[in-house]
This record gives structure tokens, C-alpha cells and sequence, in this order.
């Protein structure tokens, strides 16, 4: 665990520092939002999926990773200044000073870690603690306020490990040669993660990439990520593609684009896919639990590790979250944000 | 009970039937015995456990977490076994060893009422989510993966590499796990002997008649029948046991108990096997008058049927082949002495619930081809058409070409215009394919159907682009359409069915024809089909 909590003189309550706005989460003493939802002056970025990075800030502080993910997905002009600390370099705007350290969610994936007078705070995004070949694992940093999501905040939500679920896959498409397995995966961080895990498999045929997934693949070979030998899928051939992997938006595996491959075998990569009637209900035939988010376990011991004087919880399923850490004797709440929306991982 | 839990979930997800053989067969390929007989059973309802209530699942969890948890969870996944399976907290360390299959299946069957909620916990501890999913379904009953007994019995054959009819006539001698059918498909042991037990015979079915096939038949050596809209159904008698069977071979004797009482109150029980249309019907002095199809489903598809249902529906069958009687098979024999036989033991016996078919007497094609037209107007559908049957073929199971045939009255149309589309499945499940369709009623559009079928799949892809171009409002999966697109639709009758808001419902409906050139405001009025009702 890295830093310990600063106790000196009656340190003011985060509360009256940090507000929930319109625009989103609100450091006062620096004037910085954290993932604001609308354009703001200034805005510290905890990663690059939509429901978090915006374009048409000012000024913006965030990985380099994740400012090279917003320019190539909102163009170069779409960001306006921008600081991209080290990881673990302490930023002092105000005077608060502002550290990004590892989440463990996808590529450049940070949480935001906030000191001012004595108290701190650590606005953790996204995370995960499970390993994730694409990207730095998740550090735990003491503090008086932790805030976390709660996507899968239920006990229902318990991710196998990758491994077995990326076997399940290479055994199907051992018992279905003729046919190709069109796997939905989101297209930043699920996708690079899957080819990853796959080339760890020993998967090493070319993977077929739906064309909205090929630039993001590109960014994380140039960030050092080797994913092996991709093919367009929009140009292959129907017979090529017999016994084939291809990746695509999960909007695009069950519609006409999927039409072009041969009797596809429709499979899902995501955290809801642990419950049948959801994976049904998508009209899936191989269901893959692989999330970039914690799971009820790893929110639990995640938050046990680091022990915080409080939870805020934003998104997801706050209510249950809420309830059994309150009832462990955590103090706990609820934070509405407005717009955050659930993402597909 | 990992493995089964694996099949059960595989078989969960696979939308095509040659996937979910595909799993079933590898499954039979590679467990061991009794467990792949007792996965069999399970996956097609035969295997009798005293059932856990939904309450005992509840009472168990409640033991091992937070009741509000359980509650916000169960929200979410809205269904209780699986709830409790993905929530189930495992203990600290080893589980405990896994039980398999066959020892959940013995060890509940010999519990008592307390023992139960112990057994369960322990094997929940053990098992993963999975595991604990297929236990649960399996205890509450609950397994609804798309596996009927036709499906296990041709995954068995396709597995054995042998005809299904050959697992067919065994299969009802056999009780679960079933190790004397699989010591005789491994090669271990005899056929299992079908002798001592009411054992469905595999069914003859008939080709459809292609009007071109007429020029090269004989009309003398053919028989002709009236082809009822009814259920075909074997009734089986050996020593003391009758039972009456579905044309795939499964056991409808618990819809039928009147059938059976009549056979029963016979002075001579009837032993022998015998083939018939079941039907519903009125009994006056000149014999069963027919009752329609709508009237047959009240009767069918019922764990039980009481006493009213019983009056008010009144089942017979009418009879038209004789494979066995009195341990003597007949299906070597010719269609006319098969014909002969059924009429001596029908002279004999009298049965109130059996009739005899009737032989349609014609001289040429076009004579039979008029009355078969009449007989389906004049029924509303009751009589579907005619059969005609080679006076001289033996009884063979399956669909041989050439000596039955189908020859099936005109189907009944309407025009009906396009008002919702949904997705398919499988290999449809890019493409609108399902389809609602409507009539007219004072100016607005009243559903009256729904068809999955009758086109090709490049007029599939048009009418998929359709409903994308035509999208007036979505709801979930289903699409409306504005009203522009009208399908002649064919159906072979119409019933009155208070369920549906035009207060009709169509049998078989199919679209036969994609008029992209008629106007929508030209299609039919629901009045139209209204008096078609017979
Ligand atoms: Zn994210
Ligand atoms: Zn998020």
C-alpha cells in the first residue's frame, strides 16, 4: 500500500470539499472536476471509456495513455491542454495536490488521488483486481474517502478466472470447425484484453477484428500491448473465416453485419453474461464472464484492504453495496452522478 | 453432476437441434454408466424425485446470507434457483467431495423429509455455480433446455449408429439408467425384449402427394381414407397394461383416461397395437361426428384432465391400422390384410371410443379429387384431405416413398398486412422473421396471427430491409412497421379464441405469398375470417 494517511489538525471533512455538480464530481480548493460528463474549465480523466472521458475540456490531467485514447476517438483538437503526470508524480493545482496511480482496468486506466489539508481522498474510476495482461494492476492507497463504483455490486456477480473462460471458447471452436465464432467485445480495453488472453492460450492464428475495433488495437500495439496478427474481418472471404475468431462491437454480433461469416456461433464477452437469462435474452450462444470490473468479491476485499474512514459508492448497484458494507460496520453511501451510464463490461 | 451440469448449460445456449445432438451424443460418448442414462432421464422428465419446493430452496439460503442481499439479488436475476446458485457463498476451503449424478438421484430418492434440506446444503458447498444451478433445476424440476424424449431418443441413434425406430420400439420397455439399452448398443449384452411391456412401434407417415406423382399411380391400387385433423396415436395393450402413445412415442395416456377406461371395460382386454387418429366428438345413433381441432386442444397438453373437461370433450379414436394383435405381428403382412384383420377385431368387440376409419370409394384421380375438395369445405378443416395407402405395402416405420401418401386439401387464405416483426433465432436471429399480422375492423388494424414461415430466404432479407426502412416504434425486440406490406397468408381453419383481441385464432398459419404490389388498405376485414368459423 503506498502513502500512509496524513493526521495532523482537525482536517476538514471531504464533504465540504468535494460536491456532486451537475457537470459531475467537484473538487472545490482546486477547481477540477473528475470525469465531468459536460465540457468544463478543468478536468482530471480517470480513463478513456465514454461514460468518463469527454471532449471539449480546457485544460485536462490524465495518463498519457488515456490523452492518447481521447485524441485518437475525439481527434487531436478535441483536448485541450493537457498535464500527463508519471504515475505516482503529485500535480499541485490550488493546493491540493493530485496523483494518478494504476486501477487495473483497462490501458491507461488511473484513480484520482486527491490530498488537501491533511485529508485524502482516492476516486478509483473503474477498477479491477483481477491480472489484466493490457494494463498496470490496481494499487491500493489509504485514505479518508474512497470512491468506487459499484457496476457488479451484487453477490450474484462472481468472475471466473479468464482462463478457463477463454478455454471454453477454444473448445468450441474445436467442436464447430466449419462454423465461425463472432465474439462481442467492447472496443476499448475488453478487446485487447481478449486477444491477449487468447495469444496466452496459444491462440495463435490471425484474429479477425470488426473495423470500429481496429484503431484502438492499433494504439495499444504502438503502446507496447502485442496482440499478435489481426485481419480485418470486412474483407476475408466467407470460407476463410470457417473455424475463425472474430471480434466485433457487441451491437454488430447479432445483426446483418455478422451475416457475412459462415453459420457464426454468437458469443458475448461481459460481466453480465454470469446470468443465463441475460446471455438468452441477447440471443448468445457462448457465453463468456470476462468484465474489466471488480466483482462483489473484489469490491469487498478491495475496500477491506484499504480500510477507508468512508465509501462513496457512484455507479451501479449502490443499494446493495451500500447495505453490506454499512453492515459491517463500514461507513457507507450512496453519491448520485448523473450520467453514468452502465458501460457493456 | 459437473459434467451433467456442463450438458445442461451447453444445451441451455444451442439454439439448433444438430448442436444440442451434437452435445447429447458426445455426452453419451464419454460418461460412464449409470450417469449418462440418468442424464437422459433427467433432461426428459423421467426421473421421479420427491420435488423440493421453491420454499426449502429459500429456507437454505436464508441460513447462509444476508436476506436483503438476497432480495436486491433476486430482484435482479428473476429466477430462484439461479439466484441462489450464482449468490450461494462457498465455505472457506475444500467444498467437500462433488457428488455425482446418479448418487443426487439415489441418495434423494432414499431420504426422508428432513434429510433432504441437509443433503442439499452439503452438496451446494461442494459444487461450483454451475453445479449448483443443474442441482437446483434438477430438484425443483425446472429443467427447460429444449431436450423432449424424441431428441434423447435420436441423439441415442445417432450415437449407436443405428436407426431411431430400433431405439424407439425398446425404449418403452426400459426404465431409467437405462443399462440394459446401453449394454445392448455396446454390444454387451441382447436387445433388450419389448415382449412383456405396452411398447410403442415405430409410426409409418406419409409422403405429401405432388400433383405431378398422380400420372403415375394407379387409382386400383390404392385405398383411400378421409385424412381427419386430428392426433395420431398408438394404443398399446399387453396383459394387464394399456397405454396410448404420440406418433414420436411419447406416453399421452395420463390426457386420455376416458380412452383408457373403455379399452379397460372391454370382456377381453385388448392386447395388440393399434393405429388412429384421435379425435374429439359427439356420439349419436349413426356413430362419432367430429368435433374441431380447437376442440382436441382442451383435451391435450393437461398434467390432468377432470371429469367436466372429460364430458364436455369426449375423445375417440378412429382407427385405421392393426401392427399387432394377440402377440401376432402384422406389420409384414399387406396394407389389405392388416385392413382385414382391423375390421374382424373391430366387428368383434364393439368399443364405445374406437371407430373405424372409413374407406373413400373412388374410381380415377378426379373423382377423388372433387370429393376431397368437398369434404373440406363442407368441415371447416375437420377433414384436411385424403390418404392413400398401397393396398399391398407392408407397415414400415418412417417416411418411405411411395406407398402412403398425404394428399391434402387447398389451404384457406387471407390478405393481411404486416404490423410487427421480431427477431429470430439461431441462424435468424439477425433478421426480422417473425412475423404479427393484421386485419381490418372499422378502419384499424386488429392482430390476427403470427407466421414464422412460407418464404425464402432471399425474400426474407427484403422483408428484413422492410421492417428496417418501415420502423415506426420498437419495443425491445419487436418492431412495428407502418402498415405497407401485405402477406396472403394460409392457414387450414379458423376458431373462435376469446385470448386474442379479434377474437380469432388461425391454425397453421404460413404466408404463402408476399404481395408487394397490393395496397395494404385492400387487405381483408376481420369479418371475413369470422365467417369461416364452422
Ligand atoms: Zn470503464
Ligand atoms: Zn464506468
Amino acid at each position: 500500500m503506498i502513502g500512509k494517511t496524513v493526521v495532523a489538525r482537525p482536517s476538514p471533512h471531504p464533504e465540504t470539499w468535494l460536491q456532486v455538480r451537475p457537470e459531475g464530481l467537484y473538487c472545490q480548493p482546486a477547481d477540477l472536476f473528475i470525469d465531468p460528463i459536460r465540457p468544463v474549465a478543468r478536468a482530471a480523466i480517470t480513463h478513456g471509456h465514454a461514460d468518463h472521458a469527454r471532449p471539449g475540456h480546457e485544460a485536462v490531467l490524465t495518463s498519457a495513455e488515456t490523452l492518447a485514447i481521447m485524441q485518437a476517438r475525439f481527434g487531436p483538437a478535441s483536448v485541450g491542454g493537457a498535464t500527463t503526470p508519471h504515475w505516482h508524480e503529485p500535480v499541485t493545482i490550488g493546493e491540493v495536490s493530485v496523483q494518478l496511480v494504476p486501477a487495473g482496468h483497462i490501458l491507461g486506466s488511473a484513480q484520482v488521488v486527491l490530498t488537501w489539508r491533511g485529508t485524502r481522498v482516492v476516486i478509483s474510476g473503474d477498477y479491477k483486481r483481477s491480472a489484466d495482461p493490457t494494463c498496470r494492476p490496481f494499487e491500493p492507497v489509504a485514505c479518508d474517502v474512497f470512491v468506487t463504483e459499484a457496476t457488479f455490486g451484487l453477490p450474484v456477480f462472481r468472475h471466473p478466472p479468464i482462463a478457463g473462460e477463454i478455454a471454453t471458447l477454444l473448445a468450441s471452436v474445436a467442436r464447430q470447425p466449419e462454423r465461425a465464432h463472432v465474439v462481442g467485445v467492447y472496443a476499448l480495453g475488453k478487446c485487447q484484453r481478449v486477444i491477449c488472453e487468447l495469444r496466452r492460450a496459444g491462440w495463435d492464428r490471425p484474429i479477425f477484428v470488426h473495423g470500429a475495433l481496429q484503431s484502438l488495437c492499433d494504439l495499444y500495439q504502438a503502446h507496447g500491448v502485442d496482440l499478435g496478427p489481426l485481419l480485418p474481418a470486412t474483407v476475408a472471404a466467407k470460407s476463410a473465416m470457417a473455424g475463425a475468431i472474430v471480434l466485433a462491437p457487441p451491437s454488430a454480433i447479432a445483426d446483418r453485419w455478422a451475416r457475412r461469416l459462415p453459420d457464426p456461433v454468437v458469443c458475448l464477452a461481459s460481466g453480465w453474461m454470469r446470468v443465463r437469462q441475460r446471455a438468452k435474452q441477447r440471443g448468445v450462444e457462448r457465453p463468456l464472464v470476462i468484465s474489466d470490473h471488480a466483482d462483489w468479491d473484489e469490491l469487498l476485499t478491495t475496500i477491506a484492504d484499504i480500510a477507508p474512514g468512508e465509501v462513496w459508492v457512484t455507479h451501479g448497484a449502490e443499494e446493495a453495496l451500500v447495505h453490506q458494507l454499512q453492515s459491517t460496520g463500514q461507513q457507507a453511501r450512496a453519491l448520485a452522478l448523473i450520467g453514468r451510464e452502465l458501460e457493456g463490461s | 453432476m459437473q459434467r451433467f451440469a456442463a450438458l445442461l448449460d451447453g444445451l441451455l445456449y444451442a439454439p439448433q437441434r444438430t448442436v444440442k445432438l451434437a452435445l447429447l451424443r458426445e455426452h453419451l460418448a464419454t460418461v460412464p454408466d449409470p450417469a449418462r442414462g440418468w442424464a437422459l432421464a433427467a433432461l426428459t422428465g423421467e426421473v421421479a424425485l420427491p420435488a423440493a419446493k421453491p420454499a426449502l430452496v429459500r429456507a437454505l439460503i436464508a441460513e447462509r446470507m444476508d436476506p436483503e442481499l438476497f432480495r436486491l439479488s433476486y430482484d435482479f436475476v428473476g429466477d430462484l434457483a439461479e439466484t441462489v446458485a450464482l449468490a450461494w457463498p462457498a465455505p472457506p476451503g475444500d467444498g467437500g467431495p462433488v457428488p455425482d449424478l446418479p448418487e443426487v438421484i439415489e441418495r434423494l430418492a432414499a431420504a426422508s423429509r428432513t434429510e433432504v434440506p441437509r443433503l442439499l446444503s452439503t452438496w451446494l458447498d461442494a459444487l461450483d455455480a454451475t453445479g449448483r444451478w443443474a442441482l437446483l433445476k434438477l430438484i425443483t424440476g425446472g429443467l427447460r433446455v429444449g431436450v423432449s424424449a424424441r431428441l434423447a431418443r435420436q441423439a441415442v441413434a445417432d450415437w449407436a449408429e443405428r436407426p431411431v425406430a430400433d431405439i424407439e420400439e425398446v425404449w418403452h420397455s426400459l426404465t431409467p439408467p437405462y443399462l440394459a439399452l446401453f449394454h445392448w448398443l455396446d454390444g454387451q449384452g441382447s436387445r433388450p425384449t419389448a415382449e412383456d411391456h405396452p411398447s410403442f412401434r415405430p409410426v409409418m407417415l406419409a409422403q405429401p402427394l405432388e400433383e405431378a406423382d398422380l400420372a403415375a399411380l394407379t387409382p386400383s391400387h390404392y385405398a383411400a381414407e378421409w385424412k381427419w385433423d386430428g392426433i395420431r396415436v398408438q394404443i398399446v395393450g399387453r396383459g394387464a397394461q394399456r397405454r396410448v402413445y404420440s406418433r414420436t412415442g411419447d406416453d399421452i395416456s395420463a390426457a386420455v383416461p376416458d380412452l383408457l377406461s373403455s379399452l379397460d371395460s372391454a370382456r377381453v382386454p385388448f392386447d395388440g397395437v393399434l393405429d388412429g387418429e384421435l379425435l374429439v366428438g359427439d356420439l349419436g345413433p349413426a356413430g362419432w361426428s367430429v368435433r374441431s381441432f380447437n376442440d382436441l386442444q382442451q383435451r391435450l397438453n393437461r398434467k390432468t384432465v377432470s371429469a367436466r373437461l372429460q364430458a364436455a370433450y369426449p375423445v375417440f379414436v378412429r382407427a385405421y391400422d392393426l401392427l399387432v394383435i394377440g402377440g401376432e405381428d402384422l406389420r409384414a403382412q399387406p396394407w389389405q390384410q392388416r385392413r382385414a384383420a382391423l375390421e374382424a377385431w373391430h366387428a368383434h368387440h364393439q368399443l364405445e371410443r374406437i371407430d373405424l376409419s372409413h374407406l373413400v370409394a373412388f374410381d380415377s384421380w378426379e373423382q377423388l379429387d372433387l370429393l376431397r375438395q368437398e369434404a373440406g369445405r363442407s368441415t371447416n378443416g375437420a377433414i384436411e384431405g385424403v390418404m392413400l395407402k398401397r393396398r399391398d405395402s407392408p407397415y414400415l416405420a418412417g417416411r418411405p416413398k411411395g406407398p402412403w401418401f398425404k394428399w391434402k386439401r387447398g389451404a384457406l387464405t387471407i390478405d393481411a398486412v404486416l404490423m410487427y416483426a421480431q427477431r429470430g433465432h439461431g441462424k435468424r436471429s439477425s433478421f426480422y422473421s417473425d412475423y404479427t399480422f393484421g386485419c381490418w375492423q372499422d378502419g384499424t388494424l386488429v392482430p390476427v396471427g403470427k407466421a414464422y414461415s412460407g418464404f425464402t430466404d432471399v425474400e426474407l432479407q427484403r422483408i428484413d430491409r422492410f421492417v428496417r426502412d418501415n420502423t415506426t416504434n420498437r419495443f425491445g425486440p419487436v418492431r412495428e412497421v407502418s402498415p405497407a406490406l401485405v402477406f396472403e397468408v394460409a392457414f387450414d381453419s379458423v376458431h373462435p379464441s376469446p385470448r386474442h383481441r379479434s377474437g380469432l385464432a388461425l391454425r397453421f398459419p404460413r404466408i404463402a405469398r408476399i404481395r408487394w404490389d397490393k395496397p395494404a388498405a385492400e387487405a381483408d376485414q376481420v369479418s371475413t375470417l369470422a365467417a369461416l368459423v364452422g
